[in-house]
């Protein structure tokens, strides 16, 4: 109505400067704002908490009080609302759009999951109050190991790693204290003291197993992708504590041999570990547990739908084999007649316990967002979760084929669609320009260079959240830039992106003079340290 | 089920476009033997209001912190936490992405991160900040390694005041790599005993401030005493909060805070997830676990950030990481973040002396009633006692009566012969009539 608007003229797109592109005045951009860091605001001396003025003045610690300025400014309620909700304006998030990160899972964040984490009885009570007082908690995480062991088919689980890497340090170090219980210690006379990993694997396997004290030697993959069995075969021996194999691996592909390998395995006198990252594939379908898997954490962030939070918090589970089991980590809920006991030292029964992994007892709210998405979904909705999520992924495979290169095309993919980038031979495209210019189109990009077994690697993981109807748009929109690139449009992808909050970064520059933290500008009288 | 959008129609549609006759033609490479037919044996599918019901009945089995007089800390620490932090960190922007590796669409996390580094840095006195590690017990066992690959020694000396758990979750991580460890014995106030034992194949001392019993230490002479040895000073914090009133680690000559910010932005939640703080001197940087973020400029000349310095990384350098961490404290940093923010340095100040306050009150009625000793001499909001009774049969009693009057520090260390020492903490939200029922009541139970 033009009455909405004083001065009563509707707009239309003006002839006049139809083809003007120019850089805007101000560094906004329309609905992006360009915003400072706090430090640059005037906030030095504000406030945004309303506290009373305290009695107290610490002369009662003497020499012990801070008296120098810390350097830490202040914004007022709504300065901090702006701030960061400007801040949040240039971020990708699976609530926009799909985000086909290969091997990170990026699946929807239920809010009931977010709703009960903060129930006073969860997020309000203390790790260390009476335990008679926090029955309902050592319940929630009973329930969630049940509910754990029963979908891996394991008769143990390790709850308290804090994410997935946390999680293979769990399960390594359980190896090692078995293999030394066992007279094989890194320091005995016949130690086991290598641990096999694929070429494929994430880069956190090979890192860990260093971590602990073990040797890494890598395992060839075939050419279909999988473990190469005559070579492990070669490699396994009485001096290998481990093999780390990721299955459904990083390629993608379900280890065909897997019980093969875990037979080897186990005949060699070494244990499996199983990287459950993608466990999300195989959920309600396939049980580790009728693999051979002694130990496998699980990110509950990636296949439980906690959030990702822009890089945690996480949480990491480890299940455990009869083997293992005994020598997990404190804490852990025992159930008995008179309710739920939080065992937290290694005595007793529990004598071979390997230690304690962080202080307190995990990630609780990450439990409680876990076992909601579990609930939820309940055996025949997980199981769905599985079929959905690799159904999607064969689709957009069998939709790109034609236009790009799979890296294995023979047979089906499971939850994730690897491709390489043989198809932009001759293009002077990169896998690199491609997924920058995939930001351009309002995608997030695959995740990219890995595995590292693949050239120019293209991971795309779509998962079981993503509707057709998105699955389709993101197909088009890759179908349409792989054409450009075929069709030797370089420009729009040497520049990628043009239209996200920033041009391609300069990161050489940034590892070669490395700027950690805001300092105040020379001859400025604000004081930061 | 909600969460999940393809239709019978769609998957006949894909299966079709595919070239699958059924699902199960995707599952091919399965073992047979490994292929499981029907469903777990687990609930079906639930609702919002079922799930809501079965989990709100778990709920409401515990005594949560804010509805009893409360005075647990030992490590986490109950504060009131402005309401504009839970909202924005529940924006989806935040809370659906993932860790910032396309730096052109994540500048949103990048930014808070280089804020959130530099406040710790400023937070501690120290040079630089890394973007968080899992949790303050974490932090200081990759502290410890830290200094091993920094030093090229092998032993760390810890002081006796550091909490048990960060000493028991340091053991089991360094000790699996072969470092040595000196753990001194319990003590109230005597940080300053672990100078005696640095020697020349000391890589660090460990000393906590305020330690596990509230003691506050200057501990400028024990970090000239490790520099003179060539060893590195790590101090550990478990209460953030304590650096507005009291000079910061990097004043007093630390060379790594290892330090857990739950106290900033964060609820209890039973222990975790926290958020670990990571800063030490400049020099060491290359040497820093975790994630880092720096700035930068993009193609037109713009100011960015991305994550750098990830040649010490996991994904680059595989086994020869500096630390296997991925995934860390994402969204616990940006509450921490942002209630810092809003603070300010003239909140924060404010703030640390509300707990001060609260503590000294705590302190001088507990002291009034007959048989209880105080034992820690100076402190920032928590402090330990003596009891004629073994503390853990005390605080049962009080929670019975719905008090929840602290941590007996014979639950986290129970070989320590100090049953009968309680660990009490007090914070802006201990009011005085929160304190005047803990003093009538533990009068009487005792």
């Amino acid at each position: 109505m033009s009455t909405m608007n004083t001065v009563g003229r509707p707009t239309t797109p003006n002839a006049v400067g139809h083809d003007y592109k120019h850089p805007t005045l101000t560094g906004g951009r329309g609905l992006l704002q360009d915003e400072h860091l706090i430090f640059e605001s005037d906030g030095w001396g504000k406030t945004g908490v309303d506290l009373p003025e305290p009695k107290a003045d610490g002369s009662d610690l003497g020499d012990l009080v801070r008296r120098d300025p810390i350097g830490l400014p202040g914004l007022s309620e709504p300065e901090a609302m702006r701030h960061y909700v400007r801040l949040s304006q240039k971020n990708h998030a699976i609530d926009l759009a799909i985000y086909p990160l290969g091997s990170c899972t990026m699946k929807h964040n239920p809010r009931l999951n977010e709703k009960m984490a903060r129930l006073p009885g969860f997020s309000d009570i203390h790790p260390l109050q009476p335990q008679s007082t926090v029955q309902g908690a050592l319940e929630l995480m009973d329930q969630l190991a049940h509910w754990l062991k029963t979908l891996t088919g394991m008769p143990a689980v390790a709850l308290s790693p804090k994410a997935g890497a946390h999680g293979e340090l769990c399960g390594l170090m359980a190896i090692r204290a078995a293999h030394r219980a066992a007279g094989h210690g890194l320091r005995s006379d016949k130690p086991r003291n290598k641990v096999l990993v694929p070429t494929s694997a994430h880069g956190t396997n090979p890192a860990t197993a260093a971590f602990v004290g073990y040797q890494v030697v890598e395992i060839a993959q075939t050419e279909d992708g999988r473990v190469d069995i005559k070579d492990l075969e070669a490699k396994l021996g009485d001096d290998v504590a481990a093999i780390m194999v990721t299955n459904p691996n990083t390629c993608g592909l379900f280890e065909r041999d897997i019980l093969e390998i875990s037979r080897l395995t186990h005949e060699a006198g070494a244990y499996f570990y199983c990287d459950g990252a993608n466990f999300n594939a195989i959920v309600g379908r396939v049980r580790p547990g009728d693999l051979g898997v002694d130990a496998m954490h699980i990110n509950l962030h990636k296949t439980f739908s906690t959030p990702h939070g822009g890089g945690g918090p996480g949480a990491g589970p480890v299940v455990l084999s009869e083997a293992l089991a005994p020598f997990a980590p404190a804490p852990w809920v025992v159930s008995g007649e008179d309710g739920f006991r939080l065992e937290e030292f290694a005595e007793g029964e529990a004598a071979q316990a390997f230690g304690r992994l962080c202080a307190f007892h995990g990630q609780m709210g990450m439990y409680v967002r876990a076992l909601s998405y579990m609930m939820s979904h309940g055996s025949d909705g997980l199981r769905q979760v599985a079929e959905d999520a690799v159904l999607n992924a064969n689709y957009i495979k069998a939709r790109l084929s034609d236009l790009m290169s799979a890296a294995f095309p023979e047979g089906p993919c499971m939850h994730e669609a690897l491709f390489d980038d043989e198809w932009l031979k001759g293009t002077d495209v990169t896998t690199l320009d491609f997924a920058k210019a995939m930001i351009d189109e309002g995608f997030h990009p695959m995740t990219m260079y890995f595995p590292l077994v693949v050239h120019g690697a293209m991971l795309i993981e779509p998962t079981e959240t993503e509707s057709k109807q998105e699955l389709d748009r993101f197909i088009e929109a890759m179908r349409a830039l792989a054409q450009a690139a075929k069709a030797g449009d370089v420009e729009r992808f040497k520049g990628a992106p043009f239209h996200a909050p920033l041009r391609r970064l300069d990161e050489t520059r940034a590892a070669r003079q490395p700027v950690l933290r805001w300092t105040a500008p020379e001859g400025s009288n604000i004081a930061a340290e | 089920m909600r969460y999940l959008p393809l239709t019978p129609d769609d998957r006949s549609a894909m299966l079709a476009a595919i070239g699958a006759k059924s699902i199960d033609d995707l599952f091919v490479d399965v073992p047979e033997a490994a292929r499981r037919e029907g469903f777990v044996d687990l609930p079906r599918v639930a609702g919002e209001l079922q799930v809501e019901r079965a989990l709100g009945a778990m709920a409401g089995r515990n005594v949560a912190a804010g509805s009893v007089p409360f005075f647990c800390g030992a490590g986490a620490y109950k504060h009131h936490v402005p309401a504009t932090v839970d909202h924005v960190i529940q924006r989806s922007e935040f809370l659906t992405s993932y860790t910032p590796y396309q730096p052109e669409i994540a500048q949103g996390t990048l930014q808070y991160l280089y804020e959130f580094q530099t406040q710790v840095a400023n937070l501690t006195g120290m040079p630089v900040a890394n973007a968080s590690l899992y949790d303050g017990s974490t932090a200081m066992a990759e502290g410890v390694l830290m200094a091993t690959r920094v030093t090229r020694r092998n032993k760390a000396v810890i002081s006796g005041g550091v909490h048990p758990h960060y000493v028991a979750a340091t053991e089991t991580v360094v000790h699996a790599v072969g470092v040595e460890t000196q753990v001194l014995p319990a003590a109230v106030d005597a940080e300053a005993d672990v100078i005696a034992q640095i020697g020349p194949d000391t890589a660090c001392v460990v000393v906590q401030t305020p330690n596990v019993f509230g003691t506050a230490t200057d501990v400028t002479k024990i970090a000239e005493a490790a520099h003179a040895a060539g060893a590195l000073l790590i101090v550990v914090v478990t209460e953030a909060v304590s650096m507005g009133l009291l000079k910061s680690p990097g004043e007093m000559g630390a060379d790594i805070v290892a330090a857990e910010g739950q106290s900033i932005g964060n609820a209890l939640n039973f222990g975790g997830p926290y958020v670990g703080l990571f800063a030490c001197r400049e020099k060491l940087i290359r040497q820093m676990p975790g994630r880092l973020t720096g700035e930068t400029v993009d193609a037109d000349g713009e100011r960015g950030f991305v994550l750098t310095l990830s040649t010490r990384e996991q994904h680059i350098r595989r086994d020869k990481a500096t630390s296997n961490i991925c995934t860390n404290s994402g969204l616990c940093t940006l509450a921490f973040t942002i209630h810092m923010s809003l603070l300010g340095e003239t909140g924060l100040r404010r703030l640390a002396l509300l707990n001060h306050e609260a503590a000294v009150k705590t302190r001088d009625a507990l002291a009034a009633i007959p048989g209880v000793e105080v034992l820690t001499p100076r402190f920032f909001n928590e402090f330990a006692v003596r009891l004629p009774k073994p503390a853990s049969e005390v605080v049962e009693r009080l929670a019975e009566k719905r008090i929840l009057a602290g941590v007996p520090y014979g639950r986290l260390a129970p070989a320590a012969g100090m049953d009968d020492v309680l660990l009490v903490a007090a914070t802006e939200i201990t009011t005085d009539a929160d304190i005047a029922t803990l003093k009538s009541a533990l009068a009487e139970v005792l």
